[in-house]
């Protein structure tokens, strides 16, 4: 008997026993699909949040109250002295004038137009700050000089805010109160979504002394600085620290884009552990999946391979048999998983940023047919070696 | 043929085909069958001595328990026995490996079973193709042959049918046809009608009995008298060995029954119209 005669009885094979077929390939699909679908959305995932933070530039520097080193980072480490505006002057008295000095204050406010309320974030900065985030002006524009000087109260809108606060008509001079506070509105931005100062289009902008009032603080959050030239940062992250160290002790950190990314690095090889581990387990539901239906339908088989082997096959031709049925039933239903993971990667980038990745396509592939093609085999080769009477009594 | 005179089954058959030559197709000899379950020892056959004869229409009858079945199942080369030896032939089978008994019962041997033990959702032409399959017949002549089986047993309407769309007795037809699509030497039918009506049940055998008038040897294994009296021959098992045979002079013509069942029918049908 030629192989060809062995896949036409193993086709014959499926066809007779479709819904199984069906359910087995399932198994198949599904945990192809999950792999590749969930390393997708972690890998796309890690790219878009390493890409925000390159994307601010390689020259930015950032100051933080707080030493990050001893803190242990996160909740735990508390602030004893925190940034104030007399740094902010140190700096840009210090460095040289082609670096720029950038404070910044954030803080949660109401916002109020008319009778529409609004929660909000504010974040305060001086004139610079347009450099070093960036944003798209539907109307208007950023706050000046002049501005920043005297505290004025003008704001610029995220998308999200004008949205909820002037639906559809132009806020440009229009007045609002926040915190209590009047302020005119003198521009409104492009929606961008989240940044790595949050959600920016739920954020409004002003000078820095009048959100310090807003929020009822003298306190800064951070301070960045744009080095001139983005070879020079180290230097120029050191002379930083050489400036603070006098008025703030060790009670401050000055990281560069490139320690931030490795700080988040660590949190986002977290991310992809747990997707991985979550991946992992749709693979062993998948195989569990897999293993039970081929399983279960051992006794009727075993039935046919007593049938088969009564009317003279040999253990040879009840093994091609079934090896090429669970080749094919698992090769099929991998390439369709591979299909729907890889589409559903696709169609899923219109919410999550997503990347389909071979290794997950290769390593999900060959696990799910391996599983397959195995427990398809086994109970078979276990059954064909029964006497054929054996075989055929099965229950 | 050496067949000693302590082995009373053989010689009777010797006996009784005087007029031919006794050419043994099977020969069984001092075959017992051990099964050990949970510690209990069952002796299913305890010595079994039997030559079946080329042409002979055989019944092996006993109560269920008596062995009868692992007789046919030894004898059909489905299962080994714990001792003794069976010929196919002339040719020992009983210390073959695995592969080559397969081969042997796909080509010497045809299977008829109660549960008929069809493919399920496969269509009669396919089960029927399936020995054929094995055997290595290109697939344009299997295709020929199987039909030809299907039309022997009157099926030939139904070839494209699943087992679940054809009745008890077309499936047993369909079971006969893949039995015999081989050109087997013997058929061994196991309580081919067991699971039958009476109608069915006469088809069936005089279908069987068809076949023995063409040449084939058939080994019938059944509890009920009746249909073994459709054979020349009666081996009575009880406990797991011979304990008497039987010669039938007239045996019972199926197809004769059929033809009379079929005029009955038909004459009560045309009484109930009359009325």
């Amino acid at each position: 008997m030629n192989i060809w005669e062995s896949v036409r009885i193993a086709v014959r094979a499926l066809n007779a026993n479709r819904v199984r077929s069906l359910l087995t390939m399932l198994g198949v699909i599904i945990g192809v699909a999950a792999v590749i679908l969930l390393v997708a959305i972690g890998t796309g995932v890690q790219d878009e949040v390493t890409g925000t933070i390159e994307g601010l530039g390689s020259n930015l520097i950032f100051v933080f109250a707080g030493n990050m080193e001893d803190g242990g980072g996160g909740s735990g480490f508390s602030i004893n002295r925190p940034l104030t505006s007399a740094e902010v002057d140190l700096l840009a008295d210090r460095l040289s004038d082609e670096h720029r000095v950038v404070p910044v204050v954030q803080g949660p406010v109401t916002l109020r137009s008319g009778n529409r309320t609004m929660r909000s974030t504010v974040a305060g900065s001086n004139e610079y700050a347009e450099e070093v985030f960036t944003a798209d002006y539907i109307g208007g524009r950023h706050y000046r000089r002049s501005e920043v000087i005297a505290g004025s109260r003008v704001a610029i809108l995220g998308s999200r805010v004008r949205d909820n606060l002037f639906p559809f008509q132009d806020p440009i001079g229009r007045e609002i109160d926040i915190n209590g506070l009047r302020f005119t509105v003198i521009g409104h931005l492009a929606a961008q979504g989240g940044s790595l100062t949050g959600d920016q289009d739920n954020q409004i902008f002003m000078p820095l002394s009048a959100a310090q009032r807003v929020l009822g603080t003298t306190d800064l959050s951070s301070i960045i600085v744009r080095a001139a030239e983005a070879d020079r940062i180290d230097s120029v992250q050191a002379q930083i620290e050489r400036i603070l160290r006098p008025s703030l002790g060790e009670e401050f950190s000055v990281m560069t884009q490139e320690q931030t990314l490795g700080m988040l690095s660590t949190l986002l090889g977290t991310l992809t552990v747990m997707l991985a581990g979550i991946a992992g387990i749709s693979l062993l539901v998948g195989g569990v999946g897999i293993m039970n239906i081929m399983l279960v339908s051992v006794s009727e088989r075993t039935r046919e391979i007593g049938i088969r082997k009564a009317v003279g096959a040999k253990t040879y031709d009840i093994l091609i048999q079934f090896v090429i049925e669970a080749v094919m039933l698992s090769v099929l239903g991998g390439l369709i998983g591979v299909l729907i993971g890889w589409g559903g990667a696709l169609a899923l980038q219109a919410v999550v940023p997503t990347q389909v990745t071979a290794w997950a396509v290769g390593l999900a592939f060959f696990f799910s047919a391996g599983v397959g093609v195995f427990f398809g085999v086994y109970p078979a080769w276990r059954a064909s070696k029964l006497e054929p009477i054996a075989a055929l009594r099965y229950e | 043929m050496s067949v000693p005179q302590d082995r009373p089954a053989s010689a009777f058959a010797k006996d009784l085909t005087g007029s031919k030559i006794a050419r043994p197709v099977l020969t069984v000899t001092g075959v017992t069958k051990t099964y050990f379950l949970d510690e209990v020892v069952v002796h299913a056959l305890r010595g079994v001595d039997l030559d079946v004869n080329a042409g002979e229409m055989l019944a092996i009858m006993g109560p269920s328990g008596s062995g009868k079945s692992t007789l046919m199942h030894v004898i059909g080369l489905l299962d080994l026995p714990t001792s003794g030896t069976v010929k196919v032939e002339g040719e020992e089978v009983s210390d073959m490996e695995p592969n080559k008994l397969a081969a042997v019962r796909n080509k010497r041997i045809g299977f008829v079973f109660q549960a008929f033990n069809l493919l399920p959702r496969t269509t009669a032409l396919a089960n029927v193709e399936l020995p054929l399959i094995y055997a290595g017949v290109s697939s344009a002549d299997r295709a020929r042959l199987a039909k030809e089986a299907l039309e022997q047993v009157g099926l030939d309407d139904r070839i494209h049918h699943l087992p679940n769309q054809l009745s008890g007795g077309q499936q047993q037809r369909v079971a006969i046809a893949r039995a015999l699509v081989t050109k087997p030497s013997i058929v061994l039918a196991d309580e081919p009608t067991g699971n039958l009506d009476s109608r069915s049940g006469v088809e069936i055998m005089a279908i069987l009995q068809q076949l023995n008038s063409e040449g084939i040897t058939v080994v019938l294994v059944t509890h009920d008298h009746a249909v073994a009296s459709h054979g020349q021959r009666i081996i009575h098992l009880g406990d797991g060995s011979i304990v008497r045979q039987e010669t039938v002079l007239e045996p019972i013509d199926a197809k004769a029954n059929l033809e009379a069942m079929l005029a009955a029918a038909a004459v009560s049908e045309a009484a109930a119209e009359a009325r």
